[in-house]
C-alpha cells in the first residue's frame, strides 16, 4: 500500500491548480483552455485509480491517511483519509468529470475559460469533501463547493437558471449554517478538537446528540435532498447545463447521504437509532411522491430529475434500515444513480443539443432517427428501472432486503416504488423513442464518436455492477460492519488511522 | 501646585497623526499637487504604525492608557486610513472635490478614532468622538456642488449632534452620582452604590450615543442617506473606521464602567443586536442602489459584531477586534471596485460586467462572497471565530438567530454577483485605473483570499 505521493492532497489539489492556470489561459485560446481541462481530469482520474487498486479491503481503519497541522491554536488540522464508504465516492467523482468535460467540448461556446475552471474547482472541493477527517476542513469543501456550483447553475443553465441557480444557493445555505452552529457545538464538547475520529470514540449525551442531530440533519437533508426539502432539485437539476446536472445528480446529492454516514451515525449513534424510523418514513414518502410526481412531467430533464428524489429515497431508505444489507445497499445504489442518473442526463444533454427542446411532446420515433442513441438510452433506462444483470437491480435488491428487515410495511411500501419507477421511465421511452416520428427529430445525426466514448464507461459500470457487484460491495464490507457495530453498541468503537 | 509635565510616550501616535493632519493643512497651500499630500499622510500613517507597539502605557494622571486593546484598534483605524487614501487619490479628482483639507481631515477624523480607543476618561472619550465626528461630517459634504453630498452632510450632522448630546448627558448624570469621569474610578463608585435608576439612565443614553456611532438599529437612519451622498472614498471610510471606533468604546466603558449593570444592558444589547440584524439583513435585499445596499449591509454586520459584546468574554471582545480587522478589509475591498467603475452606483450598473470586465467581476465576487460569509474567504473566518466565542458564552440561540439571517443576506450579496455573471450587458463598462487604486484592491484581496486560508494569520 505503498504510494510514493500523497495521493489525496493531489487529487484534491491538482482540479484546483488547473482551474487557476485555466483561469491564467487567454480568452480566446478555447481549444488550448478545453485540452488543459481535459488533461487535467483525465490526469487526476489515473492518479486516483490507485486509491481502487492498492485499497485495503480488510480494515475499517482510515487509508491513504495525511495529517498536517493547520491552525494549531484552534485545533484544526488538514487530515485526509479515506475508508471503505468514501473511496467508490472519490473514484466516482474523477470519472464523472472527466466525461463532463467530454460532453460540454461543444456544447459551451460563451466564457468556456470561466466553466472549465469553475467544473474543476468543483471537482477539487467535492474530493475535499468525502476525504476530510477534521470537520472544520470539511466544512470549508462542503460551502466553497456552492460558489462555482452557484456559477455553473447561473451562468450557463438554461432559460431560467438566475432562479434556479439562487434557490439551490439558499437552500443549501441555510442548512448548512445550521450544521455550522452544530459543528461549533460539537467542537466546544470535543474540547477544542474538530478531529472526526476522535469524535467518533467519544460518546455524547443522549440530548446533545439529538439537537447535533437535527443540526446535520439540516445540512445532509436539503443536499440529499429528501422530502419536504427537495424542491430546488427540480429547478436546479433542469436548468443547469448538462455538466452541471450530471455533478448534482451524480456527487453533489450524494454528499449529503454520505453526511448521514461518516457524520450523523458514528457521532451521534444514540440519537440515529432513535430517529431511523422517523427517517425511514421519510424516505418512503420520497419514493412514491418522487415516483408519482414523475408520471405527470412533460420535461424530459424534469422528469429525471424528479426520478432522483424518489432513487434517493431509497438510499436513505438503506441508511436508516441501520443493518448491513440496507446500508451497504445504499452506498451502492449512491454509486449506481450516480452512474445511471449521469448517463440519462448526458442523453438527454446530447440530444438537446441536437433539437434544443426538453419537451416529451416534441419527441417521438427517436429510435428510427437515432438507433444507436435509443440503445444506449435504453441499457440507462432499464438500469434505473432496476432490471437484473444491470447495477439498478443489484442496489435496489439490497435497499429493499435491508428495508423488509428494518420494518415489514416499509419495505413493501419502497417495493411500490420499483413499479411506479418502471411505469414512468419505460412511459417516457416509449413517448421519446417509439410511436411516430416527430418533424422536429428528422435529419438529426447520430450520436458521433466523442458522445459515444463518454457514455462506453459507464455501461460497462452498469454491466459490471450488474453482474459482479462483489467488486465494489468488498469495498464496503468491513467498514459498514464497523459503522453498524458503532451503531449498536456505542462506545465500544475506535478507529485508528493507517499511514500512507 | 506642581503639575508634573505628563509622559508623552504613550500618546506620541496620536501627536504624530495631528500634527501631521495640522501640517497638511499648511502644505495644501505650497503644493498645487494634492497627490503630494496624500503621500505625506500614508508616510505619516506608515510611521504611527511603526512606532505604535512601543507606546504602552498610561499618562496625562491616567486620563490616556495605551493598552493592547487600544493598540489593535489603532491598527485597524490605520489600515482604514491608508486604504481610503489610496482609493481617494484619483477618484476625488473624478469627483472634483480635490480639496487640500481632504487629507488632512481624514487624519484629524483618525486622530479623534485613537484618542477614543485610548480614553480612559470620559471627557478623553467625548473630545475623540467629536473630533472623528466634525471631521467625517465636513468630509460626507465635501462634494460642495453635489446636492447630495450636502443633504448627507446635513443629515449626518444634525442627527449626530443629537447623539452627541446624549452622550454628554449620559455622563454629566454619571459624574453627578461618581464625582469622577474616569472609567474606571466610575466602576469602583458604582459597585459600592449599587443599581439606581439613574445609572441606567445614563448608561442607556450613552449607551444610545454609542450605538448610533456603529449605526445599529434603531439609530441607524442615517447611515443608507449619508453612505449614499458622500463620495464613495468617504462611505468606505465611514463604514469602517468610525465603526470600529464605537466598538472600541463600547467595550472599555461598558466592560469596566457598567460591570456591575452588566446584565441590564447585555439584555438591552441582545434585542438591539437582533433587530439590528434583521433590519439591516432585509432592508438591504430591496435596494437598487449598491451604495445604499452596502450601507445597509454595514448595519447587518454591526449586528453580528455586536454578539461578540453581549457574550460578555474576553473571547468574544478579541472575536469582535478580529471581525472589525477582516470587515475592513472586505468592506473596502467592495467600495474599491465601485469607485473603479466609471458608473457603479446602481446595481444596474453591474450587469454582464464578467463578460466586460472579467476581472473586476472576480474581484468584486470575492468581496460579495466574503461579506456573506463563504468558504475559504476571511469572512467566513470572522464569522466562524465570533459564533465560536459567542457559542462558548452560552448565547447558542442568539447565534441561531444570526445564521439564518447572514443566510438571508446571501441573497443581496449574490444579487450583484448575478448582476455581473448571469445578466446581459447593457452598455460597455469603463473604468478608471491607478496604481493607487490596484495597490488597495490587491492589499484587500489578498488579505480576505490569505486570512481565509490561513487564518493563524490574525487568531491567536
Amino acid at each position: 500500500m505503498q504510494i510514493g505521493y500523497p495521493i489525496l492532497s493531489t487529487v484534491i489539489f491538482l482540479p484546483i491548480i488547473g482551474a487557476l492556470l485555466i483561469f491564467l489561459l487567454k480568452r480566446a485560446s478555447e481549444a488550448l483552455i478545453k485540452w488543459t481541462a481535459l488533461f487535467v481530469s483525465l490526469v487526476t482520474f489515473i492518479l486516483s485509480i490507485p486509491l481502487f487498486s492498492s485499497f485495503d479491503k480488510t480494515t475499517a481503519k482510515m487509508q491513504f491517511a495525511e495529517t498536517y497541522e493547520w491552525v494549531p491554536s484552534w485545533g484544526i488540522k488538514y487530515a485526509l483519509g479515506i475508508d471503505g464508504i468514501s473511496v467508490l465516492f472519490v473514484l466516482l467523482s474523477t470519472l464523472l468529470t472527466v466525461l463532463c468535460v467530454t460532453i460540454s467540448w461543444k456544447t459551451i461556446k460563451e466564457k468556456t475559460k470561466e466553466f472549465y475552471a469553475a467544473l474543476l474547482l468543483i471537482e477539487g472541493s467535492m474530493i475535499g469533501v468525502f476525504c476530510s477527517l477534521d470537520l472544520f476542513l470539511f466544512y470549508i469543501f462542503w460551502e466553497a463547493m456552492l460558489i462555482p456550483m452557484f456559477l455553473l447553475i447561473g451562468v450557463w443553465g438554461g432559460p431560467n437558471r438566475v432562479y434556479a441557480a439562487i434557490k439551490f444557493f439558499l437552500y443549501t445555505l441555510v442548512g448548512s449554517v445550521l450544521m455550522l452552529v452544530g459543528i461549533i457545538v460539537l467542537y466546544i464538547n470535543t474540547g477544542k478538537s474538530f478531529d472526526i475520529l476522535q469524535m467518533m470514540s467519544t460518546n455524547y449525551p443522549y440530548n446533545l446528540q439529538l439537537i447535533l442531530f437535527w443540526a446535520f440533519f439540516a445540512a445532509f437533508a436539503v443536499k440529499v435532498p429528501m422530502w419536504p426539502v427537495h424542491t430546488w432539485l427540480p429547478d436546479a437539476h433542469t436548468e443547469a447545463p448538462t455538466a452541471g446536472s450530471v455533478i448534482l445528480a451524480g456527487i453533489l446529492i450524494k454528499m449529503g447521504a454520505y453526511g448521514f454516514l461518516r457524520f450523523s451515525m458514528p457521532l451521534f449513534p444514540e440519537a440515529a437509532k432513535a430517529m431511523a424510523p422517523a427517517m425511514m418514513i421519510l424516505s418512503v414518502i420520497a419514493i412514491i411522491y418522487g415516483g408519482v410526481i414523475c408520471l405527470g412531467q412533460t420535461d424530459l430533464k424534469r422528469l429525471i430529475a424528479y426520478s432522483s428524489v424518489s432513487h434517493m429515497g431509497f438510499v436513505t431508505l438503506g441508511i436508516f434500515a441501520l443493518n448491513i444489507q440496507g446500508i451497504q445497499g445504499g452506498i451502492l445504489q449512491m454509486i449506481n444513480h450516480g452512474i445511471v442518473t449521469g448517463a440519462l442526463f448526458l442523453c438527454v444533454g446530447i440530444i438537446y443539443d441536437r433539437t434544443h427542446t426538453r419537451q416529451i411532446a416534441d419527441y417521438g420515433g427517436t429510435a428510427t432517427v437515432m438507433p444507436v442513441y435509443a440503445a444506449f438510452f435504453m441499457v440507462f433506462t432499464l438500469a434505473s428501472i432496476g432490471l437484473p444483470v444491470t447495477n439498478g437491480f443489484i442496489g435496489e435488491f439490497l435497499i429493499i432486503l435491508g428495508g423488509f428487515t428494518a420494518s415489514k410495511t416499509l419495505g413493501v411500501l419502497s417495493a411500490t416504488g420499483v413499479i411506479i419507477g418502471a411505469a414512468y421511465m419505460l412511459w417516457l421511452y416509449q413517448r421519446v423513442f417509439f410511436m411516430e416520428t416527430n418533424p422536429k427529430i428528422q435529419g438529426h445525426p447520430d450520436m458521433d464518436i466523442r458522445e459515444i466514448l463518454t457514455l462506453v464507461p459507464l455501461i460497462v459500470l452498469v454491466l459490471w455492477i450488474g453482474i459482479y457487484p462483489n467488486t465494489f460491495l468488498s469495498f464496503m464490507d468491513a467498514s459498514v460492519q464497523n459503522l453498524i457495530n458503532r451503531v449498536n453498541t456505542a462506545g465500544a468503537f475506535q478507529i485508528h488511522m493507517v499511514g500512507r | 501646585m506642581n503639575i508634573p509635565f505628563p509622559d508623552l510616550r504613550p500618546v506620541t501616535p496620536e501627536i504624530i497623526m495631528t500634527l501631521s493632519a495640522t501640517a497638511l493643512l499648511i502644505l495644501e497651500l505650497i503644493f498645487k499637487n494634492k497627490g503630494v499630500l496624500a503621500f505625506i499622510g500614508i508616510l505619516a500613517a506608515a510611521a504611527v504604525m511603526y512606532i505604535m507597539p512601543a507606546s504602552m502605557g498610561e499618562t496625562f494622571g491616567g486620563m490616556f492608557i495605551s493598552d493592547s486593546y487600544s493598540i489593535f484598534f489603532k491598527f485597524i483605524f490605520i489600515i482604514n486610513l491608508i486604504l481610503t487614501i489610496l482609493i481617494s487619490l484619483r477618484y476625488i479628482q473624478r469627483q472634483k472635490a480635490e480639496y487640500g483639507e481632504y487629507y488632512s481631515l481624514l487624519l484629524f477624523a483618525t486622530a479623534g478614532m485613537m484618542l477614543m480607543a485610548s480614553a480612559k476618561d470620559l471627557i478623553i472619550l467625548y473630545l475623540g468622538l467629536e473630533l472623528m465626528a466634525l471631521s467625517t461630517y465636513i468630509l460626507a459634504g465635501i462634494k460642495r456642488h453635489d446636492v447630495k453630498s450636502n443633504e448627507a452632510a446635513i443629515k449626518y450632522f444634525l442627527l449626530g449632534g443629537f447623539s452627541s448630546a446624549l452622550l454628554l448627558y449620559g455622563i454629566s448624570l454619571l459624574y453627578g452620582m461618581t464625582t469622577t469621569t474616569d472609567i474606571y474610578k466610575i466602576a469602583e463608585h458604582l459597585k459600592a452604590t449599587g443599581v439606581t435608576t439613574t445609572l441606567l439612565l445614563s448608561m442607556i443614553l450613552i449607551a444610545v450615543a454609542f450605538l448610533f456611532k456603529i449605526a445599529a438599529a434603531p439609530f441607524h437612519m442615517w447611515a443608507p442617506d449619508v453612505y449614499e451622498g458622500a463620495p464613495t472614498s468617504i462611505t468606505a471610510f465611514m463604514s469602517v473606521g468610525p465603526k470600529a471606533a464605537g466598538f472600541a468604546v463600547i467595550g472599555r466603558v461598558f466592560y469596566t464602567a457598567f460591570q456591575n449593570i452588566q446584565t441590564d444592558w447585555t439584555t438591552i444589547l441582545i434585542g438591539i443586536a437582533i433587530l439590528t440584524m434583521a433590519v439591516g439583513n432585509i432592508l438591504a435585499i430591496v435596494q437598487t442602489n449598491i451604495k445604499r445596499m452596502l450601507a445597509y449591509s454595514s448595519i447587518a454586520h454591526a449586528g453580528y459584531i455586536l454578539l461578540g459584546i453581549i457574550a460578555g468574554t474576553t473571547e468574544g471582545l478579541n472575536a469582535m477586534m478580529t471581525y472589525l480587522f477582516i470587515y475592513a478589509f472586505m468592506n473596502i475591498g467592495a467600495f474599491a471596485i465601485v469607485i473603479i467603475l466609471d458608473r457603479g452606483e446602481e446595481l444596474s450598473d453591474y450587469e454582464g460586467l464578467a463578460k466586460n470586465r472579467p476581472l473586476v467581476a472576480a474581484l468584486m465576487l470575492v468581496f460579495m462572497f466574503s461579506l456573506t460569509g463563504i468558504p475559504p474567504t476571511a469572512g467566513f473566518i470572522a464569522k466562524f471565530n465570533l459564533f465560536t466565542a459567542v457559542i462558548k458564552a452560552g448565547y447558542t440561540w442568539l447565534v441561531i438567530i444570526a445564521v439564518m439571517f447572514s443566510a438571508i443576506s446571501a441573497y443581496y450579496y449574490l444579487r450583484v454577483v448575478m448582476n455581473m455573471y448571469m445578466k446581459e450587458m447593457k452598455q460597455e463598462a469603463a473604468i478608471h485605473l491607478s496604481p493607487s487604486l490596484s495597490l488597495a484592491i490587491l492589499i484587500t484581496v489578498l488579505m480576505v483570499l490569505i486570512i481565509g486560508i490561513m487564518p493563524s494569520m490574525v487568531i491567536g
